[in-house]
């Protein structure tokens, strides 16, 4: 009884306010990730030699290098150089620039998928390059990477739960506290885990939504 | 006025393009008048496609020089090379309709973000070129639900629908099974009989001798021969030029 109320008027309102931060985490980095993803895949597609190599570096080094050291180059290492971030902008720059490197993944992948006639189609009616990438290209290669796309916002989510690593309180770094606190590792933990299965759940579903909503007759994602 | 109906409304000088070291067109030049009908024939790999490619630029040529109602393409700027190219109306052998979109706005959509023409006016516009191919009822569906007759007629409105000053027609009816031929070559017709300048690669002897003011054989980058029909067809001087209207015309006949 005792600890149904502890867990009631000490852990839940703590670690909604731990979730409240991992949402304002994850919806930055999130749709900032998705933004330099396009971009990069665009970038690794369609650039010039220079800025091709350009993305491609940035990949392999934002994908090659694990997350966690990532988080503490930007937030440690910086003001080395005289830079500060708070550890919430550490954990945004860091978030969305490695979903990005990933995303940029996806994207490629879709655009290779574009058939190539279309974009013959598309120059010789006198579209520009930007303007066939924007209205002929992109509206598909999304459409195709979606799935993909989906994957990382999930993953996306559940790595947020590092930005406690640079005193970013969020979900589970509330969960820790409260759990050293009071010993119930067990307890606090099996709510946190919940919290975050919600929170995928919801993402989920919205996703399967805009996939039903983007679906196009020759674009349909066939389910089995 | 006389003189400006002389001189063609596309000139083409001097072509040559090699991929690698495999030449695939060897200098040739070939000028097409205002209402004219040219078609060329001659077997795959005769490098037609890339003819009419290099024509708008879709391939770079190496060499040569392409005029456009006399004025010689500065390819090399953009802004000319795309104005250029909304003139130069170009129809694919597999279509290359966009796959997101709908037949109208498959029509549309070179209107309003090419040509920046506003939605209202476009969307008319492109109505009434969907009408002219005869696909009005069919304005709403994507690429995926229409027959590849009715995708290659979207794809001639598309052109039409950018006021073209010329055609370049890439064997059009090559990925269409027999019985959907008819129905592309009705369209080509009643845009020829309207006028429209043309420049088409086909294999379809039958329907080019019927539409051509020219018929040009071309084999190994060059132009083997060049004349009106029944001079190609019935009385070729070069040997290469009979054999290959023999069996093309034996073929046609057979289906």
């Amino acid at each position: 009884m005792e600890e149904l109320v502890y867990i009631q008027h000490e852990v839940l309102p703590s670690l909604f306010q731990g979730l409240w931060i991992s949402v304002l985490l994850i919806i930055p980095s999130a749709s900032l990730g998705l933004v330099i993803g396009i971009l990069m895949g665009a970038a690794r597609v369609f650039a010039g030699r220079p800025v091709m190599m350009a993305a491609n570096i940035y990949v392999a080094l934002f994908r090659g290098i694990p997350l966690v050291v990532q988080l503490f180059i930007w937030y440690f290492g910086l003001p080395y150089f005289g830079i500060y971030f708070s550890p919430f902008l550490a954990s945004v720059v860091a978030f969305s620039l490695c979903s990005g490197a990933y995303h940029s993944e996806y994207i490629r992948g879709a655009l290779l998928s574009i058939k190539k006639g279309q974009m013959l189609a598309a120059e010789a009616l006198g579209f520009g390059r930007l303007e066939m990438l924007r209205s002929i290209v992109l509206p598909q290669a999304l459409r195709r990477a979606l799935p993909g796309c989906g994957n990382e916002l999930i993953y996306l989510i559940k790595y947020s739960s590092l930005a406690y690593m640079v005193t970013c309180i969020e979900l589970t770094g509330k969960g820790k506290i409260l759990a050293s606190h009071s010993f119930k590792y067990t307890e606090i933990f099996l709510i946190v885990g919940a919290f975050y299965l919600v929170l995928v759940s919801l993402a989920g579903l919205l996703l399967r939504h805009m996939e039903n909503r983007l679906s196009l007759p020759g674009f349909e994602f066939h389910r089995t | 006025m006389a003189r400006t109906d002389n001189n063609p409304v596309l000139k083409v000088e001097n072509v040559r393009k090699s991929f690698g070291d495999k030449e695939i067109l060897k200098g040739l030049s070939l000028s097409v008048k205002k209402g004219e009908v040219k078609v060329i024939i001659g077997p795959s790999g005769g490098g037609k496609s890339t003819l009419l490619q290099c024509i708008n630029f879709l391939v770079v040529p190496d060499e040569g020089e392409v005029w456009l109602e006399g004025r010689k393409i500065n390819y090399a700027k953009k802004r000319e090379l795309y104005a250029y190219r909304q003139q130069v109306g170009m129809i694919f052998q597999d279509f290359n309709l966009f796959d997101h979109l709908t037949a109208l706005e498959n029509v549309q959509i070179g209107l309003v973000r090419v040509k920046k023409m506003d939605k209202v006016s476009a969307h008319e516009r492109a109505a009434a070129e969907l009408r002219r191919v005869g696909l009005a009822e069919h304005a709403g569906h994507y690429p995926a639900q229409l027959s590849g007759g009715q995708k290659q007629r979207v794809s001639i409105a598309r052109a039409l629908a950018m006021d073209p000053k010329v055609m370049l027609l890439d064997e059009p009816t090559s990925a269409l099974d027999p019985e959907l031929i008819g129905e592309v070559h009705a369209v080509i017709k009643d845009l020829v009989a309207n006028g429209m300048t043309m420049l088409m690669a086909t294999h379809q002897i039958g329907f080019a001798s019927v539409l051509a003011d020219e018929i040009i054989f071309m084999e190994d980058g060059c132009i083997v021969e060049q004349g009106p029909p029944t001079q190609i067809l019935l009385n070729a001087q070069c040997t290469r030029t009979k054999e290959f209207c023999a069996k093309i015309t034996h073929l046609s006949a057979d289906s």
